[in-house]
């Protein structure tokens, strides 16, 4: 469970966030829409703890997210990043089971590599991937390790960070059904940051709008495409004029 | 006026971060070792060849101006002194400088424009302890001893030109440089690359840190890295100096 409440953010005098409240329940998979440099990321960042909002607070599962202390949260998240994020001196099934290797929760060498193997496979890639460096491998083989690093653990939380950007629609179609796979059979909570409206109702049951830095919409993501709101009839048609300003 | 005390603030808050962490669980030691092998080994051959020809170009200059004065005696004790007390340190900590913060900004500014930094930490790895200290560690103790490997090979070099270009006899000029060379010429030398060592890997990591804005970003972290390490190299220097000689 994820609770959002009245968080401001402001960088170098403009103000990002101001007064965002959310609520993302138990098992349940949400997605936050908006336009570009709206502030979605940063939430997502305030989330993990790696940034630390102007006022209001954070949970994560009834816990506080502290900046100062994230590793009290940051073990029931995993965290899929825009650009894969995957460490390019390692190799993939290193990148997997990092936080078994360097974290706190220690593996052997031989047992972080079978986990990672297994998790592969759920990702749809064969064991011959453990072995390649994160330069040999293409987008959608990067996204489809992320999401291996993400779920490894079983986290109960997973935050999706724009998880199809750049791929091509047979490949973001791949990505989004792993997702919802992953989502049903993990039985966890997932936030996912996406611009790509077809994305929303693949792989999410709720939906936020944010704008100015505050949610303007919130719904179910069946109720997107009809909704008389006028900031998601814009958003959703790519409208010009509107309450969203553009510029 | 604002952003100097902003930057002041945040390298000291850097530096506190490095000691802090640098005392406390865990050690990643395979880390340690490969920045000793990338930092102190890797460095040695242009390191080597810096000091040969700076030794020979050396022992030829101070020929050329000694003879002047009919004073060609005191060149393998100029070259000894002059290796060992300055020429060293500061060209070995220039060179090491130019080839190892260039190198540490690059990398972990790449890190950060590409989120693997963000990554680490919600892996529950302190990015700092990971890859701020090892790299301070390695540069610090290492460095010390390439300058005293590169004070022998300078004055190497100028042996080899005192006896082949020079006409001394290699028993001269050994002995000369045995009789004038003093213990405190060498630890002076010696104890300027703990501070130099520490002074490029703080200005490599810090600079690689704080980048931003893509690849343009990275670039100007990395001529930051060298620009401010050879100028602090060259500042402590003659503090140093001040408090060695002067004294």
């Amino acid at each position: 469970m994820i609770e959002i409440k009245n968080i401001h953010k402001t960088f170098a005098k403009q103000k990002v966030l101001d007064g965002v409240n959310m609520f993302v329940d138990q098992g349940s998979s949400t997605a936050l829409i908006g336009t570009s440099g709206g502030g979605k990321s940063v939430i997502l960042k305030i989330l993990l703890g790696l940034i630390e909002p102007d006022e209001g607070e954070v949970f994560i599962d009834n816990v506080k997210v502290s900046h100062r202390d994230p590793g009290r949260t940051l073990s029931r998240i995993g965290m899929l990043f825009q650009g894969s994020a995957l460490f390019d001196s390692l190799p993939v099934w290193q990148n997997i089971c990092f936080k078994f290797l360097k974290g706190t929760e220690k593996l052997s060498g031989k047992d972080a590599k079978e986990l990672a193997i297994q998790n592969l496979e759920k990702v749809g890639l064969n064991y011959k991937v453990a072995n390649k460096f994160p330069a040999d491998l293409s987008g959608g083989m990067k996204k489809r390790v992320a999401l291996a690093r993400a779920i490894v653990g079983n986290p109960k939380i997973i935050l999706f960070d724009e998880p199809t950007t750049g791929l091509d629609p047979i490949m973001t179609n791949t990505i989004n059904s792993l997702i919802r796979e992953i989502v049903e059979t993990m039985d966890v909570t997932t936030l996912t940051i996406t611009h790509d409206i077809s994305s929303v109702q693949q792989i999410s049951d709720n939906v936020a709008l944010l704008d100015s830095g505050r949610i303007r919409w919130e719904g179910k993501s069946k109720e997107l495409k009809g909704s008389k709101d006028p900031y998601v009839f814009q958003f959703i048609n790519g409208k010009h004029n509107g309450p969203i300003n553009v510029n | 006026m604002n952003v100097s005390l902003n930057k002041i603030g945040k390298v000291t808050d850097f530096i506190i971060s490095i000691f802090l962490n640098l005392v406390t669980p865990p050690i990643y030691s395979r880390e340690i070792l490969k920045a000793f092998y990338q930092i102190g080994w890797m460095s040695l051959p242009v390191l080597g060849l810096t000091a040969l020809f700076t030794g020979g170009a050396l022992a030829l200059q101070i020929y050329a101006g000694g003879s002047r004065f009919n004073a060609e005696q005191v060149v393998p004790a100029i070259v000894a002194i002059g290796m060992a007390r300055e020429l060293g340190p500061v060209l070995g900590g220039l060179i090491v400088a130019a080839r190892v913060a260039s190198s540490i900004a690059a990398e972990i500014g790449t890190m950060k424009v590409t989120e693997q930094l963000d990554a680490l930490t919600t892996l529950s790895t302190n990015p700092i302890k990971y890859l701020v200290v090892p790299r301070v560690l390695a540069a610090t103790l290492s460095l010390p001893a390439l300058i005293a490997i590169g004070d022998s090979i300078g004055i190497l070099g100028g042996y080899l030109v005192g006896i082949n270009r020079l006409d001394f006899s290699s028993s001269t000029y050994l002995a000369s440089t045995a009789s004038m060379l003093q213990i405190s010429d060498i630890f002076s030398g010696i104890i300027k690359g703990v501070f130099f060592g520490f002074i490029i890997a703080l200005s490599g990591c810090f600079n690689g840190f704080y980048a931003s804005n893509g690849a343009e970003g990275v670039g100007k972290a990395t001529k930051s890295a060298v620009v401010a390490a050879c100028v602090f190299i060259l500042a402590t220097n003659y503090i140093l100096t001040e408090a060695f000689f002067n004294s």
